[in-house]
């Protein structure tokens, strides 16, 4: 059994209106919880909780610091590779998409790496589009073999791999794998992802169960909020999460938050989120689950991300390129889509100290992998 | 207060810290210092072993605190060992808090892992500190295998719930020959006076400092708690008696 068989048993109808009919009282039962269940997370998500925005928020904010302490964890993408053979309907490296591709050589990816080094990061993300003949297993393990002297925690944001090459790579150093499942609709799964090997559905949402089995040290889920009702795709989502939980009991699990933001491509949000509504949801995800580490990008505007650091989110990146090069080379315009807050490093971790937080660098070593 | 040794080091402190989760790291420092603790745990996957400038360490810097690595991060006694091989080059000290989970949601500590751990850092002359669940007879395996002491826990770590295992560390603290340390869940001054109080050897702390609001003012908190605990036991706490005498003893009969 993989996750696959769960979610086609979903229907999304009925799953919808599972959510939408909520009520105040619901929320109210679910806020007087010392622990969400699934049902609660729905309330919590609903119309019928934007009432209580601040009541949730207090709560997320305590079971947080808890787990978490007065830390916020740092890390950076380092972009690889804007080569893609997919086509998907809201990405800027989308193979129908204009724009000149490159993948970074082996001093390219050093000099990079010195880069942010320099910068002070210690955990970094590395980020591909999709060509698997280019930049496959044997990039993948050539750059970690490269970064390993660099970083205490290597994680990844490529496509979705079999099981045995997670393993290799787990070998090499690898910590994290992050994979998006973008929307869990799978109707209009293919209407967005119409070509290329991301059109598989089912290969991608089994793609942590085959992590789980490689026995990854932690991975990564996620929605991209705005593409289906976000609603319905977040409970999908923490689904998913619930079920990964008991299976994989060995692996740690990271959620993210990505709002469709304009790029090179361009597409209609079919279900926008506002900022007090992501608000509500990530401090849902905190209810539902008080391990979880939520993870936040530089997508986001930077009035946001100060005010986030307290409410839910534990780790987060700054001061990033979504180009391959780019923090060597910058204004290359092969970004993956714009980022919002482009303070520095220094500026983003002085907002952290006034928060009354510690701004972590390090929180792994290649010795306990 | 009695003096509590360990292997070859005497505390006069029975409050034991950890390093974790605060705002900064200055104000760890105030908080560990004003606790009196002497023993402070650090996790060797937060501190940056290639530098030998880490700011963590630099904040530790005191003849107050002797320090403990702990393994925090570890699924397998294989990487434990060699994480503890480590932590003893860099840290240039043979104490480790030995941590093994394997379960990162709720970081419960492997029985199986940690007993085979312990064996062989023994062997290597390590002093071993394993946290353990509140399990009397893996206490006892590893009081055999010759570790320091046992750091059995109250509830799951940083959940701030109290001696909810207080039977079995009631057991464990009756059998033990060697310290026993009650370490993760303690969230309040009187848990820590509770475990005190019930004959345990010390407690280790650092979710409930690190997080309250004002981190120096809960360390002196607990300082005081932990000494009052201790002060009641060695005293002899009175007992408490669930009835009323009877005013005709049944047994006066036989007079």
């Amino acid at each position: 059994m993989t996750f696959y068989d769960q979610i086609s048993e979903v229907n999304w109808t009925q799953l919808g209106d599972s959510i939408y009919s909520k009520t105040t009282a619901d929320v109210k039962g679910a806020l007087e919880k010392e622990q969400c269940d699934l049902e609660d997370f729905k309330a919590l998500i609903s119309p019928a909780a934007e009432p209580f925005l601040e009541l949730i928020a207090k709560k997320s904010h305590l079971k947080t610091q808890k787990r978490f302490g007065k830390t916020i964890q740092l890390y950076i993408p380092l972009y690889l590779s804007n080569e893609c053979q997919n086509i998907c309907t809201y990405c800027g490296f989308s193979m129908d998409v204009k724009i000149p591709r490159k993948t970074l050589l082996d001093h390219e990816i050093i000099e990079e790496a010195k880069i942010i080094k320099e910068m002070g990061y210690d955990h970094v993300l590395l980020v591909t589009g999709e060509a698997n003949k280019s930049v496959g297993l044997d990039y993948f393990k050539n750059a970690i073999r490269l970064l390993k002297p660099y970083f205490s925690n290597i994680a990844l944001e490529v496509q979705p791999m079999e099981q045995r090459d997670y393993e290799e790579l787990i070998a090499e150093g690898l910590n994290t794998v992050l994979v998006y499942q973008e929307t869990y609709n799978k109707t209009n799964y293919k209407i967005h992802h119409p070509k290329g090997k991301k059109s598989n559905y089912k290969y991608r949402v089994e793609t942590q169960d085959r992590l789980g089995q490689a026995k990854i040290h932690k991975m990564g889920l996620g929605v991209l909020i705005g593409l289906e009702d976000w609603r319905i795709d977040s409970v999908c989502n923490a689904m998913h999460l619930q079920y990964l939980e008991k299976w994989y009991w060995e692996s740690k699990f990271t959620v993210s938050f990505p709002r469709l933001r304009p790029c090179a491509g361009g597409v209609q949000l079919k279900s926008p989120i506002s900022d007090r509504q992501l608000v509500q949801l990530i401090c849902a995800y905190r209810l539902l689950n008080e391990e979880l580490e939520l993870s936040m990008s530089t997508r986001e505007s930077a009035l946001f991300r100060d005010n986030i650091i307290k409410l839910g989110i534990t780790s987060i990146s700054a001061d990033s390129k979504t180009d391959p090069g780019g923090y060597a080379n910058p204004k290359q315009n092969l970004e993956q889509f714009e980022i919002d807050d482009s303070r520095s490093t220094e500026e983003f971790i002085a907002v952290i100290k006034r928060k009354g937080y510690d701004p972590v660098f390090k929180d792994w070593d290649m010795s306990l992998q | 207060m009695r003096h509590l040794r360990i292997a070859n080091v005497e505390f006069s402190s029975r409050l034991f810290t950890g390093t974790g989760k605060f705002s900064a790291n200055d104000v760890m420092e105030k908080a560990l210092l004003t606790s009196g603790s002497e023993l402070v745990t650090v996790a060797l996957k937060r501190v940056d072993l290639q530098t030998d400038s880490d700011d963590i360490l630099r904040h530790l810097n005191h003849a107050q605190f002797n320090l403990l690595p702990n393994t925090s991060g570890v699924r397998t006694a294989k990487e434990a060992i060699f994480a503890a091989e480590l932590a003893r080059e860099a840290l240039e000290t043979n104490w480790l808090k030995l941590e093994i989970h394997p379960d990162p949601k709720y970081l419960m500590p492997d029985p199986i892992e940690t007993l085979k751990a312990a064996t062989e850092l023994v062997k290597k002359g390590f002093v071993v500190l394993p946290y353990v669940h509140a399990d009397p007879v893996l206490c006892k395996r590893l009081e055999d295998i010759g570790t320091a002491a046992v750091m059995p826990l109250g509830s799951p770590i940083g959940s701030n719930k109290g001696l909810r295992t207080k039977d079995f560390l009631e057991i464990i603290i009756d059998q033990s020959n060697v310290p026993v340390i009650v370490d993760a869940g303690i969230g309040a001054p009187s848990h820590a006076a509770m475990a005190m109080e019930m004959g345990a050897d010390a407690v280790l702390v650092n979710t409930a400092i690190a997080v309250a609001d004002d981190p120096v003012n809960m360390a002196l908190a607990f300082k005081m708690a932990v000494e009052a605990g201790r002060i009641a036991f060695e005293s002899k706490l009175g007992k408490t008696l669930s009835e009323a005498e009877a005013s005709s003893p049944l047994t006066a009969f036989l007079d």
